[in-house]
């Protein structure tokens, strides 16, 4: 097995709030190989975000309380000083936001802000700067390169912002680059076409990429690993067809089952929400998170969390229900109807 | 652009018609002595107040009357505060004279004062904004409260009667007739004025980057530029800085236009032959001419500041476009 690009270990993150401790990301542990896609799925306020951000070391709070191991390529990236993290954003370890439309300084033209990233890590003259700049808008598709870096942000649409964005983080050819919710901001048509840029680029630069996302069917093309997470834990992890068609949690199963379908036989239908809503992080319900709304809990399911256990070394879940019976509801409620 | 100014610019002139008519009826209706019978002095001849009210043009209609005087607003060479109009009924000077000779006073005040509290005031704002909640921003924010809250002829009292009265390092209150205002800056004659009129803008100004800049951090381009891997000091200064000055550009645009009207109670207090003192002389004494010409170019300042401030935006902010 390859070295880990990036390992996290046993991650948490709490905020402290004045009413109560915030617990943000609640012990999460994963690893990123080299060339890996991993999908990070999860409602608004599962911890994807955060996660993600303390590894860029972005989290905004100042009194945020950070534990655990954030290994990039063998340093911990937890303890480094600051100029060296600085070192590491943006040129190893790159990131795309939500939404285009509010991540561009709308003051500077876009040419500017893309070449005062490779300035910032490179030793390049101001117009050397630009014609990389002008060369990556290039590569991610804008028409008239040389145009489009003289104007502003505003003068961009939503998917050209956002490919704008991307240009920029992959300018200094970064070995990760972390796409926060790179499609929720933009029209369903727009999705598709960053969706497919990302793929291809994370083969032109040869980089492994994250996508966060709460959107399932984001994931299912272009991801090689999911990881699904509830209330700051991963609940279930594995492959995308682990997770697909034969998963393992009763949250996933919420989050199949909840996809709106297209053809003849639901037409009819109403969409099939997960009941419930997800709970306060300040007051994590005791044992399973899920267990509220989960409709197969049972004893044991509010008093002891479970761990995230694997039976096959690679598809992992985090649930009291035996494999028999996740394997027989899966099929029964879940395969049959979607 | 060109149309924008066209506009704005007959939107300046409306803006002048509108007050120069207010100005006209409100004194019009207030229960003032008869200028007339001023002008004449002591123990005049009913014939003398006749002559005088004829040369004053208080004998015509009061659309007469006020034509004449906004004639004199034309800003054309011959017509412009027309001294036959624009004279005073009290110390008989023409208006324009004495506006002209006060505005370099004015200007001097305002300007010095503006150096001051922006170099005091931007600062301290990016400072307590840097580090909210710090022992510094805590102390910016109580200087703050101070300035804001000090009335400026209390504050002006008191400086003169520290700084002159009992210490002797700073000059008094005036400017003798014969130094000129370079000599008078430099005999330190302006220092007191200055940092008086400069604390209270000082201490909003303070607040107000502070308050912009703290929300411009929290803005998503922000945490982009961080995600860069730039200095925070670059995060600071030129992605952070950069927007949230722009507000202050404004603010700055119209408080110099309003101080250039006049600064009425700093130049009282320090008696600085300014147009504010002007204005409050005139007022007291009624001098209807003087209260015209000086209300009027006061509006013209304020004017003319908040049109250079919406030009100034169109460089400041590219997404602004006159049209």
């Amino acid at each position: 097995m390859a070295v880990p690009l990036l390992e996290v270990k046993d991650l948490r993150v709490q905020f402290p709030t004045e009413d109560g401790l915030v617990k943000a990301v609640d012990g999460i542990s994963f690893s990123i190989d080299p060339g890996e896609t991993l999908g990070v799925v999860g409602e608004s306020g599962s911890g994807k975000s955060v996660s993600f951000l303390t590894v860029m070391g972005l989290t905004r709070s100042r009194t945020a309380i950070i534990e655990g191991e954030v290994l990039f390529q063998g340093q911990d990236l937890l303890t480094l000083p600051n100029e060296e993290i600085q070192g590491v954003r943006g040129s190893q370890i790159s990131m795309i936001f939500q939404d285009p439309m509010t991540s561009l300084h709308p003051y500077y033209r876009v040419g500017v802000q893309i070449a005062e990233s490779i300035r910032t890590h490179q030793k390049v003259s101001k117009q050397e700067g630009m014609e990389q700049a002008v060369e990556m808008l290039n590569r991610v598709g804008i028409p008239r390169p040389e145009e489009r870096a003289r104007q502003y942000p505003h003068e961009f649409s939503g998917g050209m912002r956002q490919r704008a964005m991307i240009a920029m983080a992959l300018s200094l050819n970064p070995d990760l680059l972390i796409a926060d919710e790179p499609t929720t901001a933009l029209d369903v048509t727009v999705q598709a076409q960053i969706l497919d840029l990302l793929d291809r680029l994370k083969q032109e630069f040869n980089a492994s990429v994250v996508i966060i996302t709460h959107d399932l069917g984001v994931v299912a093309e272009h991801c090689d690993h999911i990881q699904v997470m509830y209330a700051g834990k991963i609940v279930e992890s594995g492959d995308r067809r682990d997770v697909y068609y034969d998963s393992h949690h009763p949250y996933t199963w919420g989050l199949l089952s909840s996809i709106p379908r297209m053809d003849e036989t639901s037409a009819r239908e109403r969409l099939n929400p997960i009941k419930g809503l997800p709970p306060s992080l300040i007051h994590i319900p005791p044992g399973c998170a899920f267990h509220p709304r989960c409709p197969y809990r049972f004893e044991r399911c509010d008093q002891d969390v479970p761990s995230l256990l694997t039976s096959d070394g690679h598809h992992a879940s985090a649930c009291h229900l035996s494999l028999a019976d996740k394997e027989r509801i899966f099929k029964e409620n879940v395969m049959a109807r979607s | 652009m060109g149309r924008y100014l066209i506009r704005r610019t007959l939107f300046l002139i409306l803006v002048l018609f509108i007050v120069s008519i207010i100005t006209f009826v409100v004194f019009v209706k207030l229960p003032a002595q008869d200028p007339a019978l001023r002008a004449a002095g002591r123990s005049p001849t009913p014939q003398l107040i006749a002559t005088i009210r004829e040369k004053f043009g208080l004998d015509r209609p009061l659309y007469v009357q006020y034509s004449r005087f906004a004639r004199g607003l034309v800003p054309w060479p011959g017509l412009f505060l027309d001294e036959e109009v624009y004279f005073s009924y009290t110390n008989h000077v023409a208006v324009r004279e004495e506006i002209y000779s006060r505005v370099p006073v004015s200007a001097t005040l305002t300007f010095g004062a503006a150096v001051i509290w922006l170099a005091v005031g931007i600062p301290i704002g990016i400072v307590s904004a840097i580090k909210p909640r710090s022992l510094f921003d805590r102390a910016g924010m109580i200087f703050a409260l101070i300035g804001v809250s000090a009335p400026v002829f209390w504050l002006g009292l008191l400086s003169l009667y520290v700084f002159w009265f009992k210490l002797g390092w700073l000059p008094g209150s005036g400017i003798p007739p014969d130094e000129t205002i370079p000599q008078a800056v430099l005999a330190g004659r302006f220092i007191l004025p200055w940092g008086v009129l400069a604390l209270a803008f000082a201490a909003f100004y303070s607040r107000m980057v502070r308050g912009n800049l703290i929300e411009t951090m929290s803005e998503d381009y922000i945490r982009t530029a961080r995600a860069k891997g730039i200095s925070e000091n670059r995060v600071i200064f030129k992605h952070g800085l950069r927007a949230s000055l722009t507000p202050v550009v404004t603010m700055l645009g119209l408080d110099l236009g309003i101080l250039l009207g006049g600064a009425v109670i700093t130049e009282t207090v320090f008696n600085l032959p300014g147009l504010g003192q002007y204005a409050i002389r005139s007022l007291l004494n009624s001098d209807f001419p003087a209260i015209m010409g000086v209300t009027l170019f006061a509006s013209f300042c304020i004017v003319v500041g908040n049109l250079l401030v919406d030009v100034a935006y169109a460089f400041l902010d590219p997404r602004v476009r006159y049209t």
